[in-house]
């Protein structure tokens, strides 16, 4: 468990982060969502202890970040995959790591097996590709089996098979009853892994909820009709707490009423339906609209 | 790209729980550092050139030296010929000091502090861990390399009847303390390292506290010059280094003991550098 308490980060005259009250519970996976330069790795480094913060708490599994006496057994993070020392071989570089807690040998073979990197344990780090480096990374947090699990952005530069390792594993830790804890900027990832939510914008809480309250409170679903007589439909359509609006192709986007209950009307005035689809909004549309004004690098349009 | 992925194995998917016992220790975090020590290529390679440097120019002075005999009753009694076996302790004493800072500032260049201290969330145990193995594997690799060229030297010497033995007064503590000298330049080194954070600045400031510093002094009205002379931190080491009593120097081990003071002090502020900061 991860709990932040009025976290705040400033350095300088800069705010990364202000003022942030969350908690991240067990069992399921967490996203952490927001724009490039939003915080979201200021605030993993506090929770990891690698940072202070300026204001405010944070607390894992009950204790300060740099309390705990086995701090591998109670978060594993990774921040950076490519923060390895280049000529070292990854199985050194986790026997290191394993050494500082006592954790034995077998266990380094356990996770360089489990994460796939056993042909290539041997292997000087810095010769690794980005893939086997987001899996050193990950043997690496997971090395004293952690309660908490703590990743920023795992999935940059996956390709297709590692994003599925990926989300398979945070899954399964999570079945573990451990708590997942993991960054992205992007929604369309995190809505397939993550049940739980927080979004982040200019170091500020945008959104704390489940996943599926957030797409059902952000942006309701809506009906797209085509029909023989879309001018006499909208007629029909519109009551109170019913809108309709044109789409760029003709269609009629209808808001507030089920997709059969459209078709329903259409039918029983006699107009024939052409399509008729229910639409979730995009993810990555509420995402857009809930932190358009919190990005802090933007192309120009 | 894909002839890399091709070697990796499918991933097993299968992390089996890990119920033993852990906690961190300052031993633990030595044996972590020893195992990082070992296993950078860096520090072998550094450790060698100062192997090189100690012999290679003991001895080649030493036949320098051999082939101009002193002469005059000034020169004869200047003559010092453990000095010039030892004199590429001088030369050795930039390697040594280079790979103090590096063991540091090699870990802030990659990330890995980040991971080296959360791991060890207390942070200073790393610190002295690095700084305990530099000083030993320092002494433990200077050692045997000044005996050596020291043997090397006065058989050299010999030749001309210009050698001392080893029972000569102060010759041993020369000897050894010239291995010693070497292994606390190199926690200088590692408390440069530790306060400055990166490489470039770290050996400049080494560079600057042996080399600089004696040259800033020199500019001084020469009474001041030669009082803050000796106490810098490179010529009060030399102190333990040299047999023929030398007034510009302070007494042998007093030398050492301020060289070890700076080493101390440097180590402090690392230490408070790192605690509290950001990693």
């Amino acid at each position: 468990m991860i709990e932040l308490r009025a976290l705040t980060k400033t350095y300088g005259p800069t705010t990364a982060v202000s003022d942030l009250t969350f908690t991240v519970r067990p069992e399921v996976v967490t996203g952490f969502l927001g724009p490039n330069g939003a915080g979201k790795s200021t605030t993993m480094r506090m929770i990891l202890g690698l940072d202070e913060p300026t204001g405010g708490s944070v607390m894992v599994n009950g204790r300060l970040p740099r309390t705990h006496a086995a701090p591998l057994h109670e978060i594993g993070g990774m921040l950076d995959p490519r923060a390895v020392h280049p000529s070292r071989s990854a199985y050194h570089h986790l026997l290191a790591l394993a050494r500082t807690s006592g954790i034995r040998k077998s266990r380094v073979d356990e996770v360089i097996d489990a994460v796939g990197l056993g042909a290539v344990a041997r292997r000087r780090a810095g010769k690794f590709s980005l893939g086997m480096s987001q899996r050193l990374g990950i043997a690496a947090a997971l090395l004293g089996d952690p309660a908490t699990v703590v990743l920023d952005e795992p999935v940059n530069g996956l390709d297709v098979e590692g994003i599925r390792w990926i989300r398979g594993l945070l899954r399964d830790l999570a079945a573990q009853g451990k708590t997942v804890f993991v960054s992205s900027h992007l929604m369309s990832e995190i809505a397939q892994t993550a049940t739980q939510l927080v979004v982040i914008g200019r170091g500020k809480l945008m959104a704390d909820t489940s996943m599926a309250e957030f797409m059902a409170a952000a942006a309701p679903s809506t009906v797209r009709i085509r029909s023989s007589d879309q001018i006499a439909l909208a007629g029909l359509l519109r009551a109170p707490g019913v809108t309709v609006a044109a789409a760029d192709d003709g269609a009629l986007i209808v808001t507030g009423l089920q997709a059969g209950h459209v078709g329903g009307i259409a039918g029983a005035a006699g107009i024939t339906v052409l399509e008729l689809a229910t639409q979730q909004a995009s993810l990555e549309d509420v995402f857009v609209g809930l932190t358009q004004d919190a990005v802090d690098y933007r192309a120009a349009n | 790209m894909s002839s890399t992925t091709h070697n990796m194995a499918p991933a097993s998917g299968v992390l089996p729980a890990y119920r033993q016992p852990q906690r961190v220790t300052q031993a633990r975090v030595l044996r972590a550092e020893w195992t990082k020590l070992r296993t950078q290529p860096a520090a072998f390679w550094t450790l060698l050139s100062a192997v090189i440097l100690v012999i290679g120019f003991g001895i080649g002075y030493s036949l320098l030296r051999v082939a101009r005999p002193p002469r005059g009753a000034a020169a004869i009694a200047s003559f010092d010929p453990t000095a010039i076996s030892l004199s590429g302790v001088q030369l050795a004493q930039i390697a040594v000091g280079v790979l103090g800072v590096l063991l540091i500032t090699s870990e802030y260049s990659t990330g890995l502090i980040r991971t080296t201290f959360a791991a060890v969330p207390r942070r200073l145990p790393v610190l002295w861990a690095k700084a305990a193995l530099l000083a030993a594997t320092v002494s433990a690799v200077s050692l045997p390399a000044v005996f050596a060229t020291f043997r090397g030297g006065q058989s050299i010497l010999g030749r001309q009847h210009l050698s001392v033995p080893l029972s000569g007064p102060g010759v041993v503590r020369a000897v050894i303390g010239s291995a010693l000298y070497l292994a606390v330049i190199g926690l200088l080194g590692v408390g440069l390292g530790a306060i400055i954070r990166n490489a470039a600045g770290g050996v400049a400031a080494l560079f600057g506290m042996l080399y600089g510093l004696p040259l800033a002094a020199g500019l001084l009205p020469s009474t001041l010059a030669a009082d803050v002379t000796k106490y810098l931190p490179g010529t009060a080491g030399q102190a333990v280094t040299t047999v023929q009593p030398d007034p510009t120097l302070l007494q042998p081990w007093t030398g050492f003991g301020v060289l070890c003071c700076y080493a101390a002090v440097l180590l402090s502020l690392a230490a408070a550098r790192m605690r509290r900061g950001d990693a």
